[in-house]
């Protein structure tokens, strides 16, 4: 997969608190900014409100796909929909992983968002960049955040 | 955030999968390769050096005109097509939203494990 988004962060916390953190809904609420409904269960829907401000009217649904403990916590979902009037259920969800890691600070946490429906690859966005058109650089600063995994 | 601006990206939100779907083909970027510069062409000038026929060129560039990459223009007799960058630029716009998206959040999350 070719088409995502990765984030890397070092946390000064055990990977059994980040675990927690990410896991239990109500402290995955907290820093996310959603009211969910229930407790994280893989193959089950999670649903829940938003509560970011200015969102607040955005609902989330996501499908929780693996639970390894302090290991890898992942989702479907479709990001960033947040008007009523479009319904994205008819759009390739995008997959989210957390991959945590030991380190000797803490943990490293690896975000990754794949899934963009057929977003050109690096090799396709090749293609453009042989041209001299003012927007080569556009396709260049898509292509950053569509790191590259061989 | 206003309810404008709330309106106007969901709005760009909603054109970006016919984007994503029209590119996800060989053909068409190769067809957008050759358009980007700037000069529009005609699907003669587009076949040449394909192995497609002109029909299967001609098919391609209804795809990527209905996703408003490329515009049909006439001039006099002859129908070119030109290239409108502003959908490749939404699909920028849009990821590099949800990449600032995630940096917010994670901000939040370090924030409430070290806190």
């Amino acid at each position: 997969m070719n088409d995502r988004i990765e984030k890397r962060i070092e946390l000064k916390a055990p990977v059994s608190r980040v675990w927690r953190a990410l896991t239990d809904h109500l402290e995955f609420g907290e820093w996310f900014r959603v009211k969910l409904d229930g407790p994280f269960v893989p193959g089950q829907i999670s649903r829940g409100q938003i509560t970011h401000p200015g969102y607040e009217h955005v609902k989330w649904e996501a499908v929780v796909q693996k639970m390894e403990p302090e290991r890898l916590f992942s989702f479907t979902w479709h990001p960033y929909s947040v008007d009523p009037k479009i319904d994205y259920s008819k759009e390739t969800p995008t997959l989210v992983e957390f991959r945590l890691e030991k380190t000797a600070t803490g943990t490293l946490l690896v975000v990754t968002e794949s899934g963009f429906d057929k977003i050109p690859s690096g090799r396709r966005l090749e293609a453009f960049r042989r041209n001299d058109g003012g927007w080569t650089q556009q396709m260049k600063n898509i292509e950053s955040h569509v790191a590259e995994k061989p | 955030m206003s309810r404008k601006s709330r309106n106007s990206r969901a709005a760009t939100r909603q054109a970006h999968a016919p984007v994503f779907a029209a590119l996800g083909d060989e053909t068409r970027l190769l067809l957008v390769a050759k358009l980007c510069s700037g000069q529009p062409r005609s699907i003669s000038q587009l076949t040449e050096g394909s192995r497609l026929t002109r029909q299967a060129i001609t098919k391609h560039l209804r795809v990527l005109e209905r996703a408003e990459i490329v515009h049909c223009v006439h001039r006099g007799r002859e129908s070119l097509f030109e290239f409108d960058p502003e959908p490749i630029e939404g699909i920028k716009t849009y990821l590099d939203r949800v990449s600032e998206q995630w940096d917010e959040a994670l901000a939040r999350l370090k924030s409430f494990v070290e806190g």
